[in-house]
């Protein structure tokens, strides 16, 4: 099996995915985050409404923030909207899409296959890379401090 | 408690007011965000006594933590990200302290009595350092633990059932069961490893 390089890149239309990585999970835990950069090349909105993961029985797509030491999350519906021109990291502690229902747990190494669907540009099958538990940020990423200073959506 | 504590403290009760929701016990539901910072109460505010049920199945007792200080902090086993981080930086820095870490409870409470039996929790701590001691109970137990800690969760539905919304304070406690101090996994292990030195040293 090859790994997915994070450069390698995903596209359906004016959308483009770069960096799908996700992460290992505790056992018994059914959940797991899957984190991405989404970027629109084109001249209208389009959003991220839902997808599928091989292995898992739910996807959807959530907003989590840390609002005075309360940790508070919530599902974006109808998803996650990308603007002209505009990129989104799909990161730990911000939106992020959410495997649910896990029968297959993430283990690093592995490639976890899915897909995307969004508004306009439609499905589209993507790569995820898997890291260790409690990873913030994908390996070959470079450093990454917990202040990551990535472009957040607002 | 330090000026960051208070201040903490006091955002998290405004928040709880402001959002107008029912915080069990009613005790901070009463505040309102004009009460001044400085009527809030003490740090013996924080903590009291519990009895909940380890991921063993066996019963816990808040007075088998008498004597030594501890770390005490809410979650649930379906949680993507601030759980299992704060559980995974909580292991490294119990290995990071060494022999002293023997000296320190680390205690993981879930508000999310109803999926997490002690089983599920067994196996999902089986992934973390093994001195974590994991609890649940029943709901109204679960209640009285928050309370007691003055935090706040609450199911959030989504498509797929439901989530919860909770508080990431981890909660340091001294050897006589009154607060110390507080951490959460936005700190840099560096700042969590000291206040955990500092903890054990009180």
């Amino acid at each position: 099996m090859t790994l997915p390089a994070l450069g390698q890149e995903f596209s359906a239309g004016t959308v483009k995915i770069t960096q799908l990585w996700t992460r290992e999970v505790p056992p018994s835990s059914k959940v797991a985050g899957g984190y991405m950069t989404i970027t629109n090349t084109g001249s209208e909105p389009d959003t991220l409404v839902g997808g599928f993961l091989v292995g898992a029985g739910g996807f959807e797509v959530h907003q989590m923030e840390t609002v005075g030491g309360q940790m508070k999350m919530r599902e974006l519906k109808p998803g996650l909207v990308i603007n002209p021109g505009e990129t989104i990291v799909l990161k730990p502690g911000a939106s992020h899409a959410m495997f649910l229902d896990l029968k297959t747990p993430p283990k690093v190494g592995q490639v976890m296959k899915g897909t995307l669907i969004f508004a306009k540009a439609g499905k589209v099958d993507v790569d995820y890379k898997v890291e260790p538990l409690g990873a913030r940020a994908p390996a070959d990423h470079g450093p990454v401090s917990k202040s990551n200073t990535a472009h957040e959506h607002h | 408690m330090s000026t960051t504590s208070v201040a903490h403290l006091f955002r998290v009760v405004v928040w709880g007011a402001a959002a107008g929701v029912a915080i069990a016990g009613g005790y901070l539901y009463l505040r309102t965000p004009s009460q001044s910072r400085f009527e809030l109460p003490v740090t013996s505010a924080i903590g009291g006594p519990f009895t909940l049920t380890t991921a063993e199945g066996k019963p816990f007792s808040s007075q088998m933590l008498k004597g030594r200080p501890y770390a005490l902090f809410f979650g649930f086993t379906n949680c993507p990200d601030v759980c299992p981080t704060t559980l995974l930086e909580m292991s490294n820095a119990l290995a990071a302290l060494g022999p002293d870490a023997n000296r320190l409870n680390v205690l993981f409470v879930t508000v999310d009595p109803e999926r997490d039996t002690a089983e599920h929790l067994k196996a999902y701590l089986s992934a973390f350092d093994r001195r974590i001691i994991g609890l649940t109970g029943s709901a109204a137990d679960i209640a009285s633990v928050a309370r007691a800690y003055h935090v706040f969760y609450e199911k959030v539905p989504i498509s797929s059932g439901y989530t919860m919304n909770h508080s990431a304070t981890v909660f340091l406690m001294d050897r006589k069961g009154a607060l110390a101090g507080t951490t959460n996994h936005e700190e840099s292990d560096s700042v969590q490893r000291d206040k955990l030195r500092r903890l054990l040293s009180k």
